[in-house]
């Protein structure tokens, strides 16, 4: 009943923040005759042929963002469109189907689920209706099933009531180990599942095209980092990561495109500082607190949001070393 | 003091498997985006403990731990699943520490953990990781030989603690469950004088009255410890609790220290506390969960250096 009324009332604001059915079109793709729509499309950029990229800004959820605070993206193939990570509330996926309606009427075939974390596919239910089929690592379904609960619980306190009610995490139709190709006519997307780095289970999105890799919270740049898989697994996998020759990357937050490996730079140091840090805290018997406090600070100026995330990792960062 | 930690032990267990829903929050929500909707700085309300008091220590009289008990623990948490607490006892001349009971207020079951010593000593001081559900007041409880109980208490600001999925990494925490590792960290005593201003006088000298080494030592065990809050979408059930609610650690054959209870301690629980070397070079841990898995293990205790 609440669910419903819910429902409603989100539908109701959408209406209203809409404003009007024109699409904000990018000058040299024309919009496609999309099915009737009032949601306002996510800005996006075309990053390489056929490659959009909405560039989220660096902020945590909140009611006025609407969860819209990852990087998203869509490849346009001959046939099919597969779409990379749907944003943090149904809205937002809404928003982001909305921005791929305006540059073509293609089917979305694939939706693509870079990890776990809400702000990266709270928006999946968006694309229910389009019969898209959800894309994961292997171990994404488990990571969901352990965490779904207490991200709906996290919605309330995060977003608007409307939205929040909507929240509806969908688990992978399709589980990835190792590498998988997707097909989208004329056009072959590499998927790879990684080690446990920034969380248990990343996926990495290759469009083998244009050379564009999309890193979901492989990469961060700008916007401090947030650990919640393995510290040790990260620094490592980066290492391997550094030595793919790509055009560029598109980070999970952080700006559009960049340059690779040269994005990789600040996020290894960050990472390397606080490993060293916490193992000296550690080795001095310090305790957790104390990690929480002092670890990493030296990189304080160089990032965005690094209060809100830095004491986190270097908890967790403390909590995993200490086993060495 | 009428209740036992057998007893406490129980009663928080049965409080866990009553509660449902509730928890929310922050899993890599910083703390400061609550900040807004506290109400102003005052001395929050302790009526919860007022309920919960008599099920806690029976109506045994509560003595004021100032300079006697200290607890140290962030005001605001940083992860609402390990949130570090520090207790530090020197008793009054002539008593010696019997039993810690850890209490948080707003916890489904609000006795975290009871912690009984088994030498008799004047000095106490022992450091653990909890979940805290919300904004609570965490007390520690000591009872002396006596029978008398001295309590401090810390207001903590954390939110979700016991509900927040543990394993960050499934695979691996599975397949080490169980594993141990004890740490006799060196500069422990340095670092807590400089963290954490604590006015007890004591638990931080080296040597006890009879010139015996004071040493500290950390256990650690490999184990999610599933609060029973935890749920799992797929089949819309809780994670049945499971979590040590057992450990004993001797030296030489001789109990040191033994915890019971353990619902409310984070994931890989650890507890670090100090003890004076009876000279015996292993100490011994054995640690059991509610599911009656026992885990041990035995290791060479290092008195750092000098
Ligand atoms: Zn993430």
């Amino acid at each position: 009943m609440r669910r419903a009324l819910a429902a409603a009332l989100a539908a109701a604001v959408l209406a209203a923040t809409a404003p009007g059915a024109v699409p904000a079109a990018i000058a040299d793709s024309a919009p496609a005759s999309a099915p009737a729509s009032n949601v306002a499309p996510l800005d996006v950029a075309e990053v390489a042929p056929g490659v959009f990229v909405h560039e989220a800004p660096f902020a945590l959820i909140a009611p006025a963002n609407r969860g819209d605070i990852a990087n998203l993206g869509f490849i346009v193939g001959d046939d099919a469109v597969a779409v990379i990570d749907t944003g943090g509330s149904v809205a937002t996926g809404a928003a982001l189907l909305a921005a791929v309606r305006a540059h073509t009427d293609k089917p979305v075939r694939y939706v693509v689920n870079t990890h776990v974390h809400p702000d990266h596919l709270a928006g999946n239910a968006a694309f229910a209706g389009e019969g898209a089929k959800i894309v994961g690592h292997h171990k994404l379904a488990r990571a969901l099933a352990a965490r779904a609960p207490f991200y709906r619980e996290q919605a309330d306190r995060q977003l608007a009531p409307a939205d929040a009610a909507q929240s509806d995490f969908l688990a992978p139709d399709i589980a990835v180990e190792g590498t998988m190709r997707l097909e989208l006519g004329g056009r072959e997307l590499l998927l790879e599942a990684h080690p446990t780095a920034h969380t248990d289970a990343d996926l990495s999105v290759l469009d083998t095209a244009t050379g564009t890799w999309f890193l979901g919270d492989l990469l961060f740049a700008g916007h401090l980092p947030s650990l919640d898989g393995s510290l040790t697994g990260w620094l490592a996998e980066m290492d391997r990561l550094a030595e793919r020759p790509v055009a560029r990357v598109v980070p999970g937050h952080g700006p559009r495109a960049m340059a690779w490996p040269d994005a990789l730079v600040p996020q290894r140091r960050y990472l390397a500082r606080i490993a060293a840090d916490v193992r000296a805290l550690i080795a001095e018997g310090r305790s957790i607190s104390a990690a929480a406090e002092s670890a990493g600070l030296s990189e304080r100026d160089a990032w965005a949001l690094f209060d809100e995330f830095n004491p986190h990792n270097a908890t967790a960062a403390f909590q995993e070393l200490e086993w060495e | 003091m009428t209740a036992t930690g057998r007893h406490l032990s129980s009663a928080a267990l049965a409080l866990a498997l009553v509660a449902g829903g509730l928890g929310t929050i922050l899993f890599l929500t910083p703390a400061s985006a609550q900040e807004a909707v506290q109400p102003a700085a005052q001395e929050p309300a302790e009526a919860t403990w007022e309920a919960i008091r008599f099920d806690v220590v029976g109506d045994t009289a509560i003595g004021t731990g100032e300079g006697i008990v200290a607890i140290e623990a962030p005001y605001r948490a940083h992860d609402a699943a390990i949130v570090p607490i520090d207790v530090t006892a020197h008793l009054p001349e002539g008593r010696t520490v019997k039993r810690m009971t850890l209490v948080i207020d707003e916890n489904p079951a609000p006795v975290a953990a009871t912690f009984t010593f088994g030498e008799p000593q004047a000095d106490m001081a022992v450091s653990t990781r909890v979940r805290i559900n919300s904004y609570s007041w965490v007390r520690a409880i000591v009872e002396a030989d006596d029978g008398s109980l001295y309590m401090s208490k810390r207001y903590v600001k954390a939110s979700g603690g016991c509900s927040a999925p543990a394993l960050k990494d499934a695979d691996a925490a599975l397949a080490q469950l169980g594993k141990m590792k004890v740490r006799f960290p060196e500069g422990a005593d340095k670092a807590a004088a400089t963290s954490t201003p604590i006015t007890v006088p004591s638990a931080s000298t080296t040597a006890d009255a009879g010139g015996a080494k004071r040493l500290k030592a950390q256990i650690m065990i490999r184990h999610p410890n599933y609060s029973g809050l935890q749920m799992n979408q797929l089949t819309q059930l809780y994670i049945p609790a499971h979590f040590v609610n057992d450990i004993e650690i001797s030296q030489g054959g001789r109990m040191l220290l033994k915890m019971e209870g353990g619902i409310s301690l984070s994931e890989d629980p650890t507890i670090a506390f100090d003890f004076v070397s009876n000279g015996s070079p292993v100490l011994d841990v054995k640690a059991i969960d509610t599911d009656g898995k026992i885990f041990s293990g035995a290791f060479p205790v290092d008195t750092g250096r000098s």
